[in-house]
């Protein structure tokens, strides 16, 4: 039985090529339940592409998968669902003209005799929505009339209907404004709350560094550093995608054996950067390079 | 009293008294969810003009013609009001109801097969004709709008070879099929015992369903205002099977056809396969994404669309006593597709109901019929009916401007 400190899902060397293309290579990722990890890279840094892994949408070319202890293949979305993971893709995927109701049990419909159970299935809602403490003034208008961030809320409620061990959130804050990515982030805590293991991707560092308990980076298709969050700051963070990650991780690194603590000053993320790889504070003498970047 | 879950959000707007019932259908009016609205109104108008026009269009004489003559292409309305929710079309109908009447015809005349099995083999060819251009639409992407044009002229070449040289073929004046499509009409106990036992079968689904929701901890209306709505609802079936009385009354043919469209509503509201069909309209890929079997709704539905032309096919054979070359050819097509449309079902899928075809017939057969009796010419007839269909279509566009500026799209 999980006791909360071995993973609930494992991602061990994971290889992906698309034609001449290696997409990931050797990439690992632990998610432990009552965890939240957040994914973070750049864009062509492979998180969809490991996101779909997991979700079953691609399948990988080398690596194991490993799911509540047990060695997995997932081979499509239908059997990512059936082992307990669930996930909500960026554009939300809801039908605009169904109501809350229709759209958390879509292709779930719970039916007696061969009808629709409505009144079940709208308990059933409210229960869920609850439970999330979410913010919908009623079950029973289209979702076309809800907000942005009530319609993220919907689509993470969706997927815990299946009462899954994992969700994969990609990119729940890029369209929201400000309260409702509040809305959002608590969703997140009290997924966390209920002993789901959560794995968040997303650009957002404010994002990362309010609900993440870990953050994996991901650069070029390649596992680039891991932090626990505390001791990172998210110039670190910036550094470690954008490329001048060995040096961090080299220079903390030297630092544990010497048994100093790392402060932010004792990191300039932006020191070892190469010209015309940009970044705040960056200051190029080259014009012809500036343009380029 | 204890708050149900969901009457918990504050900001919910409540509309428990009649009044605030009102402002929230106003509300919604704006919003752009017109539902069946404009058509109700629209065909209040048309009786109320006809009428002062010539008070015999409202005679209980002419609502009973009025019924028998919606029913056939009425009945292949219905078909198109499935194939609009999914966002589709279907150009085909009209040819595929006279394929579908010929077949009969030409089996029970000339082959001397029983009727009901002559009936039997042509619905089965409407299945096989949906279920072909369904799989033409999933597995090789073709848009239904050239399928099915190329089926419009198809399969009238079809009819013609079904018919032959024959050109007409006269049913048999004693077949069932003339006396249940001209002749057939309910007693008058039967049509009022008919009114009781739809309006105690309604109050009987609603009290449960109130109870249900009680159980549950959910707001429930009060048993007080099912009643009620019972109650009128039998008042009002009651007077219109009196006033049919009068005349010949409640035709079996109409009543079939009002039949079928109930039986399709409560699977478009009541079962998973009618939830499935408002996913695919309303938003393809998420209906995917969340398991609904696309493909397999896409090509039900299509076979559905051509079942019901057949269908309409045959009543239309019943109701002239004969199969034509001419059948199902001129503006069957185009009625029962503007009827849907004006019945208010949109052309971007996902919105609408079965009740479409029903309203949407009744006013193109109420402009026909009181055309007619105010002695109008054919061509003033296909004007005003384009009027009609362009101002459907214009209401359906408006409404969805609407939507998307309340945010409701």
């Amino acid at each position: 039985m999980n006791d909360g400190s071995q993973p609930i899902l494992s991602l061990r060397g994971i290889d992906k090529r698309f034609g001449a293309v290696q997409a990931l290579s050797d990439v690992s990722l632990d998610v432990r339940p009552g965890e939240v990890v957040a994914l973070v890279g750049d864009n062509g840094a492979g998180k969809s592409t490991l996101v779909k892994i997991m979700s079953g949408v691609y399948q990988p070319d080398g690596g194991e998968i490993v799911f509540d202890g047990r060695p997995v293949s997932i081979n499509g979305p239908k059997a990512s669902q059936a082992l307990g993971i669930a996930t909500v893709f960026q554009d939300l995927a809801l039908c605009d003209n169904l109501d809350v109701v229709a759209n958390l049990f879509l292709g779930h419909e719970r039916t007696t005799g061969g009808v629709l159970d409505e009144v079940e299935m709208e308990r059933h809602s409210w229960e869920l929505l609850r439970q999330l403490s979410a913010k919908i003034p009623s079950v029973r208008i289209p979702i076309a009339s809800l907000s942005g961030g009530q319609r993220q809320t919907v689509a993470i409620a969706r997927s815990l209907v299946g009462e899954p061990k994992v969700v994969m959130l990609d990119e729940p804050t890029a369209a929201l404004g400000v309260a409702q990515t509040a809305e959002v982030l608590n969703l997140i805590e009290r997924l966390r709350k209920r002993g789901l293991g959560v794995v968040l991707i997303t650009h957002n560092m404010a994002d990362v560094q309010a609900v993440a308990d870990r953050i994996y980076v991901l650069r070029l298709g390649r596992n680039s550093a891991e932090f626990a969050i505390g001791e990172v700051t998210t110039e670190q963070l910036v550094a470690a995608i954008t490329g001048a990650s060995d040096n961090v991780v080299a220079e903390r690194a030297a630092r544990d054996r010497t048994g100093s603590a790392i402060t932010p000053e004792d990191i300039d993320p932006y020191a070892v950067l190469p010209d015309g790889a940009g970044g705040p504070g960056h200051v190029s003498t080259d014009p012809d390079q500036e343009r380029d970047a | 009293m204890t708050t149900t879950y969901d009457k918990t959000d504050e900001r919910l707007l409540e509309s428990e008294s009649p009044r605030a019932a009102l402002s929230s259908f106003g509300r919604r009016i704006r919003s752009g969810d017109l539902g069946m609205a404009p058509v109700i109104i629209g065909l209040a108008l048309i009786w109320v003009i006809f009428f002062l026009q010539n008070d015999r269009f409202l005679s209980s004489r002419n609502l009973v013609n009025l019924s028998l003559d919606s029913a056939t292409i009425g009945m292949i309305s219905l078909g198109i009001v499935l194939v609009l929710l999914l966002g589709e079309i279907d150009l085909s109908v009209g040819s595929v109801s006279g394929v579908g009447g010929s077949i009969m015809a030409v089996l029970l005349v000339y082959q001397g097969w029983p009727l009901l099995s002559a009936i039997l083999l042509a619905l089965a060819v409407g299945v096989a004709i949906g279920t072909f251009y369904g799989l033409l639409f999933t597995q090789f992407g073709v848009p239904s709008f050239v399928i099915t044009l190329a089926g419009l002229l198809a399969f009238l070449g079809v009819q013609l070879w079904v018919l032959g040289s024959r050109g007409t073929v006269n049913l048999p004046i004693d077949s069932w099929i003339i006396e249940f499509a001209n002749f057939k009409f309910l007693s008058d106990p039967v049509s009022y015992a008919l009114a009781v036992v739809i309006g105690l079968a309604y109050l009987g689904t609603r009290l449960r369903t109130i109870q249900r929701r009680r159980a549950a901890n959910l707001s429930a209306p009060s048993f007080r205002g099912a009643v009620i709505r019972a109650v009128l609802m039998v008042a009002a079936l009651l007077f219109g099977a009196w006033y049919l009385n009068q005349d010949r009354g409640v035709g079996y043919m109409p009543l079939f056809w009002v039949a079928m469209i109930v039986a399709v509503d409560l699977i478009l509201r009541r079962t998973r396969f009618g939830r499935s069909v408002y996913a695919v309209g309303g938003n393809e890929e998420a209906a995917r994404r969340a398991g609904v079997p696309v493909n397999r709704v896409y090509i039900t539905v299509f076979a559905a669309a051509s079942t019901f032309a057949v269908l309409g096919g045959i009543l239309a054979a019943g109701r002239l006593q004969s199969v034509a070359q001419s059948s199902g050819g001129t503006d069957t097509n185009l009625m029962a597709i503007a009827a849907a449309v004006i019945g208010g079902t949109s052309l971007f899928g996902g919105r609408g109901s079965a009740y479409a075809a029903l309203f949407g017939m009744l006013v193109l057969q109420s402009i026909t019929s009181g055309l007619n009796l105010i002695g109008v010419e054919a061509e003033v007839r296909y004007i005003v009916t384009g009027a009609v269909l362009l101002l459907a279509v214009t209401i359906d566009s408006l409404s969805r401007r609407a939507r998307r500026s309340s945010g409701t799209a």
